[in-house]
């Protein structure tokens, strides 16, 4: 277990070490500090002596150790536009996305591993037909569109008249098939609870919450529908396995078998895939938050970029960066911790 | 020559991929909707009743125009306008024709990059195999879509707005290709692995010819049905790839737009109750997506060798 | 009456363009506390036949006609809950590759006690115990520790005692095993076969063996039956068969055995291999790589003759009973 632990743990540092060198070569490569530190009027000498001061003239290499130092110590230099610590920018836009994430996770594994293990144990029901069907349709429609067609329907309503509306089915038709909307678009709400920190939380109240739904949910329909997939495949590889078949002839119920016998060896590369998935939901963010302009770091990023925030941009890649080796390796040591049998590699190794 | 061709036909015709072919409706469908919409991109030219990058084509009094069968439509605009005052059908031909040649053109890439170092890793295996695979790991843990959008990013800082519009269909392909290639990478350094077991490889070796003559002469004809299957899925991520990029302003320009360019310029008028700007160009993107995706399901699942041995 | 028995079983594969046919016209019968062996090289339906008894095959397969007959009732028509009672209650299986067969995410403990309580009302408490007790029976050693223990901590020999003793769990009155020696090290395969047998003698259980090794089957049953191509060519008391085959398929089997070749010369070794599923010949199934075929072999599948104790699908050996009758006949 011990060998498996620092394995896992030192790959993470290296790919951490790899993220800081391309964060530190596009600073680098695209911000010039002196540019927003000085206008045009500074003479050249002027110019290269505050170079000097500011060490840009050194070595790459001292220049990059310089950078990772104060990166190991929390600094990530200043933003231009917002003036502060860019840490300080990204913790204040942190909270809202990861309410997004958490949102949007809540209801992929609620509703994937239903219809994932329904589909699986009834391959042939018109039903598990009709989910399979939907998850290809999802994965084919692009977060941003769900997240606009979201926004029709609930947002700003639908009103159909296909049927005549002087006949009281053609209007009952019109109003089933007539969206009402109200639904908020637009932000988190202005009614947030303070928690700690940089903190602002939509979990706790009425209009956060309402604020939440039509982000979590177009979030969450990107990866539903692999969720569903995967968690089909991985069962039904299960259902043709020798132990299940042994289960069965032991006499176990057909639920034992399984939502016990099936499902937890199913679940095992399941968490794998899905916790990496979850970290790539960080980038799926961007579009969402976008699209709902939902004050987290994916459209802070996005707002960095329009203006050139050369340091914005490079803490968020470290920052995001951080945030997927940190969910990699965690998944691999849970992992490591559900599975009997990467324990005894670990002893053996 | 003509003999050669006749009887490759025929080969084709008593494969057992026509014949699942013939017997799928869906992938029959699928086929023919993407051949139509392959088609009309490939001859939008001639279709288009406007041309959209003809800025004396463009009135702004015809802004907004809803498509035909709602009030205030013109039946010169059969889809409607946009807020420019373009011709919703027009601007929708030309930009599933921009979508499509970046899809194909990142595959493309893609393709050579990935079959290259999915070679490479699989048949020298060791550090090479090493090295590029993880790569290949921290690339598709990141997502391929952050990968895009961090390098799609930079380039634009770079470029400036004015210059990466200008270039923007080749750094897209650029951008997209780089982005994806450990997909096919990893499906080819798989299918390798499994050939380079197998006696023919060793014969060929015995034989004395060299690496590189036994990498592409003899492995790499083994390992295209792979290759094919999860080319033909990539060409969609591709596509919503580049609508995702277009959608966030590191895409196309709006002066030659893509599908996602145009749902993007769309979007700011959805609240003003012009929702066919956006949903329209929307709707045939996912339809272009679809079919891609079905055809790549069906593929997956008569090319699986697994599946048909029974 | 017999406790076990099978009337005309067929079992089909549905596949796409048609059915295949895997097991035509089985019958036979096992008694209380008997040894049965089932022979055959693989891809015979010596498995299929094993696993069709407790209706266990896999999806594409179904049983199409006939009966599997225990204590009366048959089990070839009882709804799955029903069955549900017997598997593993009354009719045990000890499977081919024990490390396949235990589930690895479950303690042995779990998955011992979780097969007394689908049959018996009982406290965890007290089925640890009985799961105890059995894996005292197997000899496994330190066999309370073992009950926390995960499949993959335990070696190969290991895992097939604890599955012979699940199988014991519930005092069956028939273990079907099914090649429970193959997969294991040659070293240890004759300790576990002498502890299951020792076992089902010591509790009376009758075992129906299923295995490709004849000379296991010769030493250790009182009946067995050979399987050819999804049918049954020849069965009878085992001595009877062993030193006097009648099937030519079954001659040649017992030719190949190392222990009947002289020393220094070759292994004696039946032409050809058995056809599969997809092409099965017409008539006797045998017949392409008979010696003895006719005309007649390859028109018909032939009908069984008795021959002593024996039951033998084939023409050759009911023709020469007959030249024998007409022999009889004329000499009296």
């Amino acid at each position: 277990m011990l060998a498996f632990l620092v394995q896992r743990i030192s790959q993470a540092f290296l790919v951490m070490f790899v993220i800081s060198v391309i964060a530190f070569a596009i600073q680098d490569g695209l911000g010039d500090p002196l540019q927003q530190m000085v206008g045009m009027s500074v003479s050249e000498e002027e110019r290269e002596a505050l170079r000097d001061e500011l060490g840009l003239n050194d070595p790459i290499v001292v220049q990059y150790l310089r950078f990772a130092g104060n990166a190991l110590q929390g600094d990530l230099g200043n933003s231009y536009f917002y003036s502060k610590p860019t840490l300080e920018v990204i913790a204040e836009h942190l909270p809202a996305t990861l309410e997004l994430v958490i949102g949007a996770s809540l209801i992929i594994v609620f509703l994937s591993v239903p219809i994932g293990v329904y589909a699986a144990i009834r391959p042939q029901a018109w039903l598990s037909k009709f989910f399979m069907g939907i998850s290809t349709v999802g994965i084919s429609i692009p977060v941003f569109l769900t997240a606009i067609v979201l926004i029709q329907l609930f947002s700003i309503g639908v009103t159909v008249n296909w049927f005549p509306s002087d006949t009281g089915w053609g209007q009952w038709f019109n109003d089933f098939f007539s969206t009402d909307g109200g639904m908020p678009s637009y932000g988190r709400g202005g009614d947030l609870v303070h928690l700690f920190g940089t903190w602002e939380s939509g979990l706790f109240t009425s209009e956060g919450l309402a604020h939440l739904v039509l982000p979590c949910v177009s979030l969450a329909s990107i990866m539903l529908p692999l969720f569903i997939r995967l968690i089909r495949a991985e069962m039904m590889e299960v259902l043709q396995s020798d132990y299940i078949r042994y289960a069965r002839a032991k006499g176990l119920s057909a639920g034992r078998i399984n939502f016990l016998h099936a499902l937890k060896n199913t679940m095992l590369p399941v968490i794998t895939v899905g916790g990496v998935q979850i970290g790539i939901m960080v980038a799926y963010t961007i579009l969402t938050e976008t699209v709902f302009q939902w004050p987290g770091l994916g459209l802070m990023f996005l707002e960095a970029i329009t203006r050139s925030d050369i340091p914005l941009i490079v803490a968020y890649l470290m920052v995001v960066g951080l945030i997927f080796v940190v969910t990699n390796t965690v998944v691999d040591l849970v992992y490591g911790l559900v599975n009997p049998t990467v324990k005894l590699t670990g002893k053996k190794a | 020559m003509t003999t050669a061709t006749v009887s490759r036909w025929d080969r084709f015709r008593e494969s057992f991929v026509w014949y699942s072919f013939k017997r799928d409706k869906v992938a029959i469908i699928s086929f023919l909707v993407l051949l139509l919409m392959v088609l009309a991109a490939i001859f939008a030219p001639l279709l288009a009743p406007a041309n959209p990058y003809d800025l004396a084509q463009i009135n702004i009094m015809n802004s907004e125009m809803p498509p035909v069968g709602l009030d205030g439509a013109d039946p010169a605009f059969p889809l409607g306008t946009d807020a420019q005052g373009r011709d919703l059908l027009s601007t929708i031909l030309y930009g599933t024709r921009v979508s499509l040649m970046i899809g194909f053109g990142a595959v493309l890439l893609q393709a050579v990059l990935g079959i290259l170092f999915g070679l490479m890793a699989g048949y020298l295996g060791g550090k090479v195999d090493a090295i590029l695979m993880r790569i290949a790991d921290v690339q598709l843990s990141f997502s391929t879509l952050m990968v895009a959008i961090i390098v799609g990013a930079v380039f634009k800082a770079s470029f400036g707005n004015l210059m990466f519009g200008e270039i923007a269909i080749y750094m897209l392909i650029f951008i997209i290709g780089i982005a994806e290639w450990p997909q096919i990478a990893r499906t080819v350094r798989a299918s390798v692995l499994a050939e380079k077991k197998k006696e023919y490889v060793e014969a060929a070796r015995v034989m004395g010819f060299g690496t590189r003559r036994i990498m592409f002469r003899h492995i790499l004809p083994n390992t295209l049905s792979p290759i094919f299957v999860i080319a033909t899925v990539q060409i969609a991520n591709a596509i919503i790839s580049e609508a995702a990029l277009s959608f966030l302003g590191l895409g196309m320009p709006e002066t030659q737009p893509s599908l996602g360019s145009l749902i993007k310029s769309g979007f700011d008028y959805i609240q003003s109750g012009s929702w066919w700007i956006t949903l329209i160009p929307g709707l045939v993107l996912v339809v272009l997506v679809l079919v891609i995706n079905l055809l790549g399901d069906w593929l997956r699942d008569v090319m699986n060798p697994r599946l048909y041995k029974g | 009456m017999a406790l076990l028995e099978v009337k005309d079983l067929d079992v089909r594969f549905a596949v796409r363009g048609g059915d295949l046919t895997a097991l035509r016209g089985i019958s036979f019968s096992l008694d209380k506390g008997e040894r049965l062996g089932l022979v055959g090289e693989s891809g015979a339906g010596k498995s299929v036949a094993a696993f069709s008894i407790l209706n266990l095959i896999a999806m594409p397969g179904y049983i199409a006609g006939g009966q599997i007959l225990y204590k009366g009732r048959d089990l070839a028509a009882m709804s799955e809950r029903e069955l549900r009672k017997i598997r593993g209650n009354r009719i045990a299986m000890i499977f081919q590759d024990p490390m396949m067969t235990l589930n690895p995410v479950l303690t042995i403990g779990t998955q011992m006690v979780e097969a007394i309580q689908a049959h018996r009302k009982i406290s965890r408490k007290d089925a640890r115990a009985i799961a105890l007790d059995r894996l005292q029976k197997v000899q496994i050693p330190s066999p309370g520790k073992r009950l926390d223990q995960y499949p993959h901590e335990l070696s190969g020999g290991m895992r097939q005692r604890v599955i012979i003793a699940i199988a014991l769990l519930l005092d069956p009155e028939i273990i079907i095993a099914d090649e429970p020696t193959t997969a294991l090290d040659v070293t240890i395969q004759a300790e576990i076969m002498d502890l299951l047998l020792d076992l089902c003698e010591q509790e009376n259980v009758a075992l129906m063996l299923i295995t490709h090794d004849l000379g296991v089957v010769s030493q250790v049953t009182q009946r067995m039956l050979v399987m050819y191509s999804g049918r049954i060519i020849e069965q009878g008391p085992t001595r009877e068969i062993i030193n006097d085959a009648q099937h030519p398929y079954t001659q040649g089997l017992i030719n190949a055995l190392p222990q009947m070749g002289e020393p220094g010369q070759r292994l004696f070794q039946i032409p050809g291999s058995m056809p599969s599923l997809k092409n099965v010949p017409t008539g006797c199934p045998f017949h392409p790589r008979c010696s003895f075929a006719t005309d007649q072999c390859t028109r018909m599948m032939p009908e069984y003759v008795r021959s002593g104790n024996v039951d033998v699908a084939c023409y050759e050996v009911a023709n020469l009973i007959e030249q024998e009758r007409r022999m009889q006949e004329a000499e009296s």
